[in-house]
């Protein structure tokens, strides 16, 4: 079975002039079609650039310095720029972190959603604007027939991101990038924003690419997870692997930093560890070599 | 645009006219009032009368060095005024709040409401003409913008929560005012006195050029304007030099004050005009 | 959407009344009187007699206080009250003159905002490009720029050496009177207008729903006309308002300038006179059509904007 997203050695960050400040340093990893992977890592860590990259919208400064991105078996970064558009959006869609900014203030969501197919698939904005309240409907939108004409303003924080979710699903990409989905939504409406998640790619077998930095949401959402720090992916394995028998010092670190239910420190409550407790000296950590899983994952095992 | 174009060429041309007019009295050939002569009237520029000489024979050149002196006098004191009083109502309104507040909100918006100029123009209608009016005249009603961004500062600060813990430890008000919240808000403050130098520079040759501000035969370049404009195709350069003094002038200003709000604070450079 | 509107014209009342009552004050401690203005030419005493009667003809032997309430009388019926010069209703004199000085204010404010919008919409799409640079330097230079000096020169250079253009008046009110005292007065609103499309253009570039728009798989030119374009029209449109409100103060100096016939220069040889009810008429006119384009501005911005209403 080949990977549906296949990065390769991806290098990115700053140019000036002859020299290179590199943000990505060699950074590797597969999707398989319907898999969902993801990536956790501290803000700064490189999670952000890397799915911008995949979707083609860095932005200057920054730029691909070395390395390729093969998604459905094209080089992504050699594609020409009107290849790489048709692709955006249809095959290869994403969801923010900010649903309020990241929708258009002055359009109805129903328009917003429309759009996606009169550029995709054709369609007029009458037979596209009767396809948005489906759209709506799929993500669960109470009363979606009205709700298409509501402006993001007057919608709550989880009706926004469910309006992304549809926007971004709308075309049935392949892959979907979900940048920290549920970061800025409340507690309670995360959990029911990640179950759409989940389950619409599963019905429909797109592939998520999921990041964040909470260890939990990674947990429940992904097959898969690969741990980033400092531009680098230092450890990936499949998500229970990972959570049992961290290899890679800092993800150690990471999984010890997590509250544990259960433990009580003084007074009943319970002491949060700073990571780097647990990490003996952090500038070694980087040298250390990416760790791969020890088993190979189901798919690669007979190729 | 590096570090501050804007703010070396700003200071750089500022600075030439502060040097003008305090070295007019060295630098001028002529004295800007006296040395009418008929006989020499309306040269155009050569070796003597760098930049021509009037109807009256005055040479142009000195009398702009001399101009310059009431051009900043203008700029500097008139925007002391406006600081002075767009600082003291925008912070109290805003720490105090209350009734307080509305009254100077309601005073802040019925001076934006009439247009700077045209107040000028009628406090210079009941003051009469000269510098001591100008000066009034520009500095009572050009407050407002200085005022609200005063205003807005003094809350955006008074929200950190520095200013109740200075509170909490009994500080006065007046105290907590020059100690805590003044220093935090020169910054704005002083670009908007920058840029707001200019815009008196150009109000003081506009109220010149109507004939309500600097009489004749004292030299501002305004009013040297409001005479080119009688002998502007015999004598063009009596127009051009003393336009772009103030040009120059009221450059350097805005230049000056835009580089100090990119200093100051970079994330504003896109944001105001 | 009427209701907003009809919100913000009752929001503008107390604002005049107190613009009026100001107006008022500053006027009543003027010193020099009209009539002394009329009868002294400087050197002689004027007839003290003469003036003593012509005071009482204009009403102003009458205590401040009673003079006031007429002034609130006369206002609430629009009444702006009689010239002391012409004799003539300030009203009339100013209906005579405003539509001159609309037609200039227009004039300018179309020029300034097509040549400046398309160019600050440009250089925003192009930081830092050539087109940028020169618009943004030409920018601070037109607003540096003395705008009569800039009139005097343009009148010199069209009208008196190349005798393309009138140099000066209304003439029969065809459009050549009209060009050169409206690019004069459209320099300053330009050169801001630009700077603030600009500036708008890039903040509203940042946002996150424009990156939200190219995920969408949207060529650059669908998300500038769909995505950014209106958005950026929100603050140009306020801008507009402001600038064209602000226009009617400086046209005072332009109009005198071309000796355009508008109540700017009505405003200024009023004031020479102390042809106090003129002036304080003018001053009231100019603040009223302000402050009316300004809240014609907020309906406007309510009607491209639909986070606005909901307020």
């Amino acid at each position: 079975m080949t990977p549906l997203l296949d990065v390769r050695n991806l290098e990115l960050g700053l140019r000036h002039g002859a020299q290179a400040h590199r943000i990505l340093k060699g950074v590797s990893f597969q999707i398989m079609p319907g898999e969902t992977y993801g990536l956790v890592g501290e803000s700064g860590s490189g999670k952000s650039v890397t799915s911008l990259a995949i979707i083609g919208l860095l932005k200057k400064p920054l730029q691909i310095l070395g390395g390729e991105i093969f998604f459905e078996g094209r080089n992504l970064l050699a594609l020409p720029r009107r290849k790489m558009r048709s692709l955006r959006g249809s095959r290869i869609a994403m969801v923010f972190q900010e649903p309020m900014s990241a929708l258009n203030p002055l359009q109805t969501v129903g328009r917003q959603i429309a759009e996606m197919y009169v550029q995709h698939q054709g369609k007029s904005w009458a037979q596209a604007q009767k396809m948005a309240v489906e759209a709506l409907a799929s993500v669960r939108v109470p009363t979606p027939e009205r709700r298409v004409h509501d402006y993001p303003h007057q919608m709550s924080g989880g009706l926004r991101q469910r309006v992304m979710i549809a926007m971004a699903l709308a075309c049935d990409p392949a892959l979907l990038i979900a940048d920290e989905p549920t970061t800025a939504l409340d507690v309670t409406v995360q959990a029911e924003v990640l179950k759409l998640i989940r389950e619409l790619c599963a019905a429909r077998g797109t592939a998520v690419l999921f990041i964040s930095h909470d260890l939990g949401v990674i947990a429940t959402m992904c097959q898969r997870v690969g741990v980033m720090y400092a531009g680098c992916l230092v450890e990936e394995n499949a998500t229970r692997e990972l959570f049992v028998d961290p290899r890679h010092e800092y993800t150690r670190g990471l999984l010890g930093a997590l509250p544990k239910l259960g433990s009580r420190g003084l007074h009943g409550r319970q002491r949060l560890v700073d990571i780097d407790s647990f990490i003996a000296d952090r500038s070694r950590l980087t040298d250390t070599r990416f760790i791969a899983p020890r088993t190979p994952v189901s798919g690669e095992a007979g190729s | 645009m590096k570090l501050g174009f804007n703010l070396i060429l700003g200071g750089v041309l500022t600075g030439l006219v502060i040097l003008a007019g305090l070295l007019a009295p060295w630098l001028a050939h002529f004295d800007p009032v006296l040395d009418a002569d008929l006989m020499n009237a309306e040269l155009p520029p050569d070796a003597t009368y760098w930049f021509g000489t009037d109807a009256q024979g005055r040479d142009v050149y000195s009398r702009m060095l001399y101009g310059a002196q009431i051009s900043l006098t203008v700029g500097i004191v008139s925007q002391i005024i406006n600081t002075l009083i767009g600082v003291a109502l925008g912070m109290s309104a805003a720490y105090w709040g209350g009734w307080w507040d509305d009254i100077v909100n309601g005073l802040t918006n019925v001076m934006l409401a009439i247009p700077s100029l045209i107040f000028a123009l009628a406090v210079m209608a009941v003051l009469g003409p000269g510098l001591v009016s100008l000066l009034i005249a520009l500095g009572l009603t050009n407050w407002s913008w200085t005022c609200r961004i005063a205003r807005s500062s003094t809350l955006s600060l008074k929200s950190l929560g520095y200013v109740q813990a200075a509170q909490t430890l009994g500080y006065s008000d007046t105290r907590i005012m020059f100690t805590q919240i003044l220093p935090n808000i020169m910054g704005p403050v002083l670009v908007m006195a920058t840029l707001g130098m200019g815009s008196a520079v150009l109000s003081e040759a506009a109220l010149s050029f109507l004939g309500l501000g600097i009489q004749p035969p004292f030299p501002s370049w305004g009013s040297m304007l409001t005479d080119a404009r009688q002998m502007i195709q015999i004598a063009p350069w009596t127009a051009i030099f003393p336009g772009m003094a103030i040009f120059l002038a009221v450059l350097g200003f805005n230049l000056l004050g835009d580089g100090l709000r990119d200093m100051l604070d970079p994330h504003m450079r896109t944001r105001k005009l | 959407m009427l209701r907003f509107t009809i919100r913000r014209i009752l929001q503008i009342i107390p604002t005049i009344v107190v613009v009026a009552l100001l107006i008022f004050v500053i006027f009543s401690v003027v010193p020099g009187s009209f009539a002394s203005s009329l009868f002294s030419d400087g050197k002689t005493a004027a007839d003290p007699q003469l003036m003593a009667r012509l005071n009482e003809q204009l009403g102003l032997d009458k205590p401040v206080h009673q003079r006031f309430l007429t002034y609130v009388g006369d206002l609430a019926q629009l009444d702006l009250g009689t010239s002391f010069r012409t004799r003539r209703p300030v009203l009339e004199l100013i209906n005579e003159r405003i539509w001159a000085s609309l037609q200039l204010a227009v004039a300018a404010m179309i020029f300034a905002v097509v040549v400046a919008v398309p160019l600050g919409f440009l250089a925003a799409l192009r930081p830092g490009s050539i087109l940028d640079t020169v618009t943004m330097v030409g920018a601070v230079s037109g607003l540096s720029m003395p705008q009569f000096w800039l009139g005097l020169l343009l009148m010199y250079v069209f009208a008196l050496q190349l005798n393309w253009l009138p140099s000066f008046g209304y003439g029969d009110g065809s459009l050549r009177n009209l060009i050169l005292p409206a690019i004069t007065l459209g320099v300053t609103p330009l050169a801001l207008l630009a700077r603030t499309t600009r500036a708008g253009v890039l903040d509203v570039l940042n946002g996150d729903f424009v990156r939200t728009a190219h995920a969408k798989g949207l060529s650059e030119a669908q998300v500038v006309r769909r995505h950014v374009a209106r958005n950026a029209l929100v603050l140009i449109i306020t801008t507009v308002g402001l600038l064209f409100g602000s226009l009617i103060g400086q046209a005072v100096v332009i109009e005198k300038l071309f000796a355009w016939p508008g109540i700017g220069s009505l405003l200024v040889d009023s004031v020479a006179m102390r042809d106090i009810p003129v002036v304080q008429g003018t001053i009231l006119v100019i603040v009223v059509w302000f402050l009316v384009i300004n809240t014609a501005v907020d309906v406007i911005y309510a009607l491209v904007d639909p986070r606005i209403k909901q307020e």
